[in-house]
C-alpha cells in the first residue's frame, strides 16, 4: 500500500462525502458531514459514562492515532471539526488527542516496532491498523487484550466481522471500518470482468490491467478464484495461485503492481479493470457512472481496520470507552454516511436509513448477508509461512 | 601542520615555540574539520556501521520478538549469497539498475551538454533566467513531477501516439528486445525496452523518468566547468585554422571534462538507487534495487537481506566509481 500518488483524480463536489483514507491523497477538502448528525447525539444517552481507571493513568486523556480522512469531518470558516468525536467528549468528558500518522501498514510498524520491542510506551493509546498487521502485532505480543466489560456495546459487531482467524473472539482488536477487494472495471472499455481467471487471462485486457500489491487481497482473490478457501488454504493451493500469478505477469496481461494509485490509471482509462477496495471505487463512482465494482462469482476479500491498543498504553480504560462509543449504532452510522466504508456495526444501517435512506441501501456500505456470505478472510500465517509466502509474493511482486 | 612556516619565526632561534605569533594556529585545521567530520560521523559512518551489522544478523522484523541478533562468531554471509542469487542471477535486479542508470545518465550528458553549453556561451543577457529554468523543477515536489510523466506518457496521448506512428517504439521494441534463450540474468529488457503500443510501464518510461528527475545535476556542473573556460584558448584555436568542430572537440570538450565527470557522477549515484521512478513509471518487471531494498525492509520485514542489498549496491557503486574516477582523471575535479 505503498502509495506515491499524490495526484488528484478529479474527485468534484461529492455530496456528503470526504474521501475515503486509502484515497486519501487524491484530493484534499471535501467538505460536509451529516449535518443531521449532532441532533441524533444528542438523543443518545449512553451508559459509558464514567467507567474509567482500570488503565495505569486515571486522567481523562485519549491519545488516538487513525488513518487520514478516516472520520466524520465538518469544516467552518477553515477550522476542522469532528462531530462524533466531539460528542464523545462532551459525553465522557475524556480529551481526545486524535492525529493521523498513519498512511501505511508497514510503514507506521517500522516507526513504533523499536518502541514496542523496548517495551516501552508509544505515545497513542491506540491505532488503527489492517488485519493482517494487527495478526502480527498479536503474534509479537505488542498488543494489550481488551477489557470487554468496558465495551459492552461489543455485542454490536456484524456477524461476519466476530471471529476472524488471527483473533477469534476480538481479544484484541476491534473494527473501525472494513471494505471489500474485488474487481473494478470501466464499462465503457470492456464488458464485465466477473472473474479473477478472465482479469488474469482473458487476452482483450493484456497489459490492460492492474493487481494489488498487498499480499492478502491479490492472493486471496486468486486462491478463491481456484476453488480453494483464504482463510483456510494449503501448501499446495498457494502454489498453484502463486503460478497464476506469476504466468499473468510473465504474458504481460499485469501491468502494475499498485497501491491505490489504481484509481488514478482507471479514471485515466490507462487500464480498463483492476483489483480494487469498495471504498475507493464509490469515490470514483461519483466522477465516472461507467466504472463498476463486483465481487466475483467465486468471492471477494474482507478486510477491517482495527482499533488496537499497544503494550504500555497510559489511557487503556478510555479507549475502551472510546470503542465502545464507536459501536453505538448511531455514532456509526455517522461515521459510515462520511468514510463510505463498510460499516461493522450492527444496527447502524437502520439508523443511516433515517437521514439517508439512499446511502443507506448502498451494498457497498452495507452489504447483504448473502453479499457477506461470499466474502473471505485471509487466515492468520505463522512466521515462517509469512516470511516463506510473503518472499514468494514479493519475488513476482517487485 | 601542512600551513606555511610562520613568517616571524626566524631561523636563528629553533627551540622557541613561544615565539609563535599566535598560539592556537595548531589546532586551527583540525577545528575547522570538526563540523564535517561530526556530520560525516553520525549521518554516514555511524549508519554504514549498523547497515553492515544488520546485514551480517539474522531474523525478521515480523516474526518471532521482532528483534534481530547479531554474533560476532556467527555471521550471516548467507544474507549476501542470498541477494546475489535472488538479485542477480535469478532476476537480474541489480544489473537492471545499473544499465538503466546508465543509460540515464548517457541520455541527460546529451540533452545537458548542448544545453549547458547555450547558457554558458550563447546565452548573453538571459544566462541567469535559463538558469533559474534549469533549477526551477525543484520548486515542485521531486514525487509530483515523477506522476506527471504518467500523465505526460498516457498511453493514448499525443506522445506516445506521435511516437508510436513515426515507428519510434517499435524500432526501440524489436532493436532492444533479448531473446529467451539468454540465461535469465541477462534478461535486462526481456520485451525489449518498450512495448511497440505504449511507453508507461515499460523501461523506457523508467529510464526517461531518471533522466528527466537527474537533468539539474548534470546541467550545473557542466556549466560550472564550461563557464569557466577562457574564452581566448577558444579563439586561440580558431586564429589557428581549426574548425569550429576541431576548437570544440581538441579545446572546449577537453576543458569541461571535469562537468563531465562531476555531472555523470551526481546522476549515475543516485539514479541506480531511486526507487521513485520504477515505482510510478515501470512495471513489476522493470524493478530497480530500491524497489528491491524496499520491499524487503517493509512487506516482508527482512531487514537483514535489505541490509545485505543495500551494502552491496554501495559496494558496487563504490568500485565503479573509483574506475571510473581513475580514468576520467580527477586532479581538476579537487
Amino acid at each position: 500500500m505503498t502509495d506515491l500518488n499524490p495526484f488528484s483524480s478529479p474527485v468534484s463536489g461529492v455530496r456528503n462525502t470526504g474521501l475515503s483514507r486509502r484515497g486519501f491523497l487524491r484530493g484534499v477538502g471535501a467538505s460536509g458531514a451529516a449535518a443531521a448528525g449532532a441532533s441524533l447525539l444528542a438523543a443518545c444517552g449512553s451508559d459509558s459514562g464514567g467507567s474509567s481507571g482500570s488503565g495505569g493513568n486515571d486522567e481523562k486523556i485519549l491519545n488516538f492515532a487513525n488513518w487520514p480522512l478516516y472520520i466524520d469531518t465538518k469544516r467552518v470558516d477553515g477550522t476542522k471539526s469532528y462531530p462524533t468525536l466531539e460528542a464523545f467528549q462532551q459525553q465522557t468528558g475524556i480529551q481526545v488527542n486524535y492525529s493521523e500518522p498513519v498512511n501505511d501498514n508497514e510503514e507506521y510498524f517500522a516507526k513504533i516496532r523499536p518502541v514496542l520491542a523496548a517495551n516501552k510506551d508509544v505515545g497513542v493509546d491506540s491505532f488503527v491498523l489492517t488485519d493482517w498487521m494487527a495478526s502480527k502485532l498479536i503474534n509479537l505480543t505488542w498488543l494489550e487484550q481488551l477489557d470487554k466489560a468496558n465495551i459492552p456495546n461489543l455485542d454490536n459487531i456484524t456477524s461476519a466481522l466476530k471471529e476472524p482467524t488471527f483473533d477469534p473472539n476480538r481479544d484484541y482488536s476491534l473494527p473501525w471500518q472494513s471494505g471489500v477487494t474485488g474487481i473494478a472495471y470501466d464499462s465503457s472499455v470492456t464488458g464485465e470482468v466477473g472473474s479473477i481467471t478472465d482479469l488474469l487471462t482473458n487476452p482483450d485486457l493484456n497489459g490492460g490491467i492492474t493487481v494489488l500489491k498487498e499480499m492478502r487481497d491479490t492472493m486471496g482473490l486468486i486462491l478463491l478464484d481456484q476453488g480453494a478457501d483464504p482463510a483456510d488454504f494449503t501448501e499446495d493451493e498457494w502454489a498453484s495461485a502463486i503460478d497464476a500469478l506469476g504466468a499473468a505477469k510473465d504474458s504481460g496481461q499485469i501491468r502494475q503492481f499498485t497501491g491505490n494509485n489504481y484509481a488514478q490509471l482507471l479514471a485515466q482509462g490507462t487500464i480498463a479493470a483492476c483489483i480494487a477496495w469498495s471504498g475507493d471505487v464509490i469515490q470514483l463512482q461519483f466522477d465516472n457512472p461507467d466504472i463498476k465494482f463486483v465481487i466475483p462469482e467465486a468471492g471477494g476479500m474482507l478486510w477491517s481496520d482495527n482499533m488496537l491498543i499497544p503494550i504500555n498504553a497510559q489511557h487503556k480504560a478510555n479507549a475502551e470507552t472510546w470503542m465502545n462509543y464507536y459501536y453505538e449504532p448511531k455514532v456509526a452510522a455517522e461515521l459510515a454516511a462520511w468514510v463510505n466504508y463498510i460499516c461493522p456495526v450492527a444496527g447502524a444501517q437502520e439508523e443511516l436509513a433515517k437521514t439517508d435512506p439512499k446511502l443507506a441501501e448502498n451494498p457497498l456500505i452495507f452489504p447483504s448477508d448473502k453479499e457477506l456470505g461470499m466474502l473471505a478472510i485471509f487466515q492468520a500465517l505463522s512466521d515462517e509461512e509469512e516470511t516463506q509466502y510473503s518472499t514468494e509474493f514479493q519475488a513476482i511482486a517487485v | 601542520m601542512s600551513a606555511a612556516p610562520a613568517p616571524g619565526a626566524a631561523a636563528n632561534t629553533p627551540a622557541d615555540d613561544v615565539a609563535r605569533p599566535v598560539g592556537a594556529h595548531k589546532w586551527t585545521p583540525y577545528v575547522l574539520l570538526t563540523p564535517g567530520m561530526l556530520w560525516l560521523g553520525v549521518f554516514f559512518i555511524i549508519p554504514t556501521v549498523m547497515l553492515v551489522k544488520m546485514s551480517l544478523s539474522s531474523g525478521t522484523a515480523f516474526s518471532g520478538d521482532g528483534s534481530f541478533t547479531f554474533s560476532r562468531s556467527d555471521l550471516q554471509w548467507s544474507n549476501y549469497g542470498d541477494a546475489w542469487t535472488k538479485y542477480v542471477i535469478d532476476t537480474p535486479i541489480f544489473q537492471k539498475s545499473l544499465i538503466y542508470a546508465l543509460i540515464a545518465t548517457a541520455l541527460t550528458l546529451v540533452i545537458a551538454y548542448p544545453l549547458a553549453y547555450t547558457i554558458a556561451f550563447k546565452s548573453g543577457r538571459w544566462k541567469n533566467f535559463l538558469l533559474v529554468l534549469v533549477i526551477a523543477p525543484f520548486f515542485t515536489s521531486f514525487l509530483l513531477r515523477t506522476n506527471a510523466w504518467q500523465t505526460i506518457l498516457v498511453d493514448s496521448g499525443p506522445v506516445v501516439t506521435f511516437m508510436e506512428n513515426i515507428g519510434l517504439l517499435d524500432f526501440l521494441h524489436t532493436v532492444t528486445n533479448i531473446p529467451d534463450s539468454w540465461p535469465s540474468w541477462a534478461q535486462i529488457f526481456p520485451d525489449g525496452i518498450t512495448d511497440p503500443n505504449r511507453v508507461l510501464a515499460t523501461p523506457l518510461a523508467v529510464i526517461v523518468g531518471l533522466a528527466y528527475n537527474f537533468l539539474p545535476f548534470m546541467t550545473l556542473p557542466l556549466y560550472a566547468s564550461l563557464e569557466r573556460i577562457d574564452i581566448r584558448f577558444i579563439e586561440a584555436a580558431t586564429d589557428l585554422y581549426s574548425s569550429a568542430w576541431t576548437a570544440f572537440r581538441k579545446v572546449t570538450f577537453p576543458l569541461s571534462l571535469p562537468g563531465v565527470v562531476a555531472g555523470t557522477l551526481l546522476t549515475f549515484i543516485p539514479a541506480a538507487g531511486d526507487p521513485v521512478n520504477a515505482q510510478l513509471l515501470g512495471s513489476a518487471s522493470d524493478a530497480m534495487m530500491g524497489n528491491a531494498i524496499d520491499a524487503q525492509f517493509k512487506s516482508t520485514g527482512n531487514y537483514p537481506l535489505a541490509a545485505a542489498l543495500s551494502a552491496l549496491l554501495m559496494a558496487v557503486i563504490v568500485a565503479m566509481v573509483t574506475v571510473y574516477v581513475r580514468r576520467a582523471g580527477t586532479e581538476e575535479l579537487v
